[in-house]
């Protein structure tokens, strides 16, 4: 090869080269914005999802912390008083007139005030709760077992979800309810709770008073605040947009463990 | 080749053969590595996007600062200002990082359009990519391992000897001068750059993965506090970022190498396998 060849050659290349990665650029948000693309990439979140249960077990157990590893004050995210009516009479009344709903495929359906949920058997745990975004904030929770109230309501064994529908509206027109879903190994952990505490103080409207989901395997979406219902369900594909959380309909993932 | 042709020239340098460098195994896995970093990183800096802030420890609000933010704040009367805050130093970064102008827009974020994926604000979007590029990587990294201590090519190509590690100082100084191995050394990698492989495929990527993991609050339940060897969640956050900036040091490194080398030559060898011998040099 004479070397008088390779300047031309190797501008081409460069150009080419150059070329290529454009097109790549432009072609990666066409495939974003796709219909089926996204579909071939959701193929990750079920292979981290099986992943996840098949490394770590069914029944691992989420970090607790101590005390002093408590950030100082609990960030509220997301939704930071339900706009409604009826949840302003809900707070001007201290919660009194509330009660949550346990229903959907159980053999006996629950009501509980937030002073009946009290008085049941209770857990306190210091966990790190991970948002999606990217940020934690430590806090120590206490609530009732989510296990408790199911068995009290008796799952039928077709019942495969749990779906908590809750009282903060996402549109500013007051609809599309906030609500999310987890499965029946989430929702029988030991460590998944309703709390009613948040840093030994009553939950704080900021963070989902009155009572708010902790599922501390999973991502902040997940840990649905202002529960109002809990319903069991075969499957969530009726509910909303169908993907089983209000994030979910928005396109994030429903397996929020990585 | 040029023969007839050239019949003026005073006896040009013989043209090196043409020797079989990469196994198509090993060429395969170097381009599906490269696709799956690229998509990896630019999809990580939009994931970084929606939270763009790094801490040391086990949470983000400890009582202490970040030690990296970037952001946009007002700037005298109506103006906005990007701006990056390095262990509590802050630098107007504006066009750059925090605020920057793509096809004619405007946008508040912390790494720009043109390098971030999706280009703008898309956190559900850019995990999906994330996620799915990420077993790409690890499947094609675990076939890389498995196929290199089958077929030798780590203790063949990779490992140096306790020969070529004493070199390491003629090495440096040859890389400096930009003095390249001809003729039969050049059939083989040189001992800073097996030093670099070994340091990239053995400590960052490894580490890169692991720190992935660490922030995947199923499975931390592994082991109870593993992730606090490293520091804590956000720590491993940090440390997540700061390797994948190694690694675009390192790539740029690389792709330098290969320009000076022979750029033409060094991508031929990695797409066909073929890699022309440079020529014994008359002097040293």
């Amino acid at each position: 090869m004479i070397d008088e060849r390779v300047p031309p050659r190797r501008r081409f290349f460069v150009r080419v080269a150059g070329g290529v990665a454009a097109l790549a650029l432009a072609g990666c948000q066409k495939l974003s914005q796709s219909e089926w693309f996204p579909k071939v990439l959701g193929v990750g979140e079920r292979l981290s999802a099986a992943a996840g249960t098949l490394v770590a077990g069914r029944k691992a157990m989420a970090q607790e912390f101590t005390e002093a590893d408590l950030s100082p004050s609990f960030r509220s995210n997301g939704t930071a008083r339900p706009q409604s009516a009826a949840y302003d009479a809900l707070v001007a009344a201290n919660f009194a007139d509330y009660a949550l709903v346990v229903d959907g495929l159980v053999g006996t359906p629950g009501r509980y005030t937030l002073a009946q949920l009290r008085a049941l058997p209770a857990r306190t745990q210091i966990t790190r709760h991970d948002c999606v975004e990217g940020w934690s904030a430590i806090g120590k929770w206490k609530g009732v077992n989510l296990a408790t109230l199911l068995e009290a309501a008796q799952p039928k064994p077709e019942a495969r979800f749990a779906v908590f529908h809750c009282a903060d509206p996402m549109e500013d027109d007051g609809t599309s309810l906030y609500y999310e879903s987890i499965d029946m190994d989430d929702a029988l952990h030991p460590q998944t709770i309703l709390a009613y505490e948040l840093n030994d103080k009553p939950l704080p409207v900021a963070n989902g008073a009155p009572l708010r989901l902790r599922v501390e395997r999973q991502l902040g979406y997940k840990h649905a605040k202002y529960v109002m219902r809990i319903e069991l369900v075969e499957s969530f594909a009726k509910i909303a947009g169908g993907n089983g959380g209000y994030w979910e309909d928005q396109g994030y993932q429903w397996y929020a463990g990585i | 080749m040029t023969e007839a042709t050239t019949t003026a020239a005073p006896a040009p340098p013989a043209a090196g053969a043409l020797y079989y460098r990469h196994t198509l195994a090993v060429r395969v896995m170097h381009w599906t590595n490269v696709v799956a970093l690229t998509l990896l990183f630019m999809s990580g800096l939009q994931i970084f996007n929606a939270h763009p802030a790094l801490y040391w420890g086990k949470s983000s609000y400890t009582g202490r600062p970040a030690l990296l933010q970037i952001g946009v704040k007002e700037q005298g009367e109506g103006g906005v200002q990007g701006f990056t805050r390095i262990f509590g130093r802050e630098f107007d970064t504006t066009g750059v990082l925090g605020l920057s102008r793509d096809s004619g827009e405007v946008h508040a974020q912390a790494f720009p359009g043109w390098i971030a994926l999706p280009s703008h604000q898309w956190l559900s979007m850019a995990r999906s990519w994330h996620f799915f590029f990420a077993w790409v990587f690890v499947i094609n990294g675990l076939c890389y391992l498995a196929y290199s201590l089958w077929s030798r090519h780590l203790a063949r190509d990779l490992l140096p000897t306790g020969g070529e590690l004493r070199t390491i100082p003629q090495s440096l100084r040859d890389h400096l001068r930009f003095r390249h191995e001809t003729g039969e050394a050049a059939k083989r990698y040189n001992v800073l750059q097996k030093l670099a492989y070994l340091i990239v495929i053995f400590v960052l990527l490894p580490l890169i993965v692991l720190m992935g993991l660490a922030m995947s609050p199923r499975i931390d339940t592994l082991f109870t506090g593993w992730v606090d060897l490293f520091g804590g969640r956000q720590s491993a956050r940090t440390i997540h970022f700061v390797v994948a900036w190694l690694l675009v040091g390192f790539v740029l490194i690389h792709v330098f190498q290969v320009i000076v080398t022979g750029l033409w030559n060094n991508v031929r060898s990695m797409i066909t396998g073929r890699y022309r011998v440079p020529p014994e040099a008359s002097h040293d």
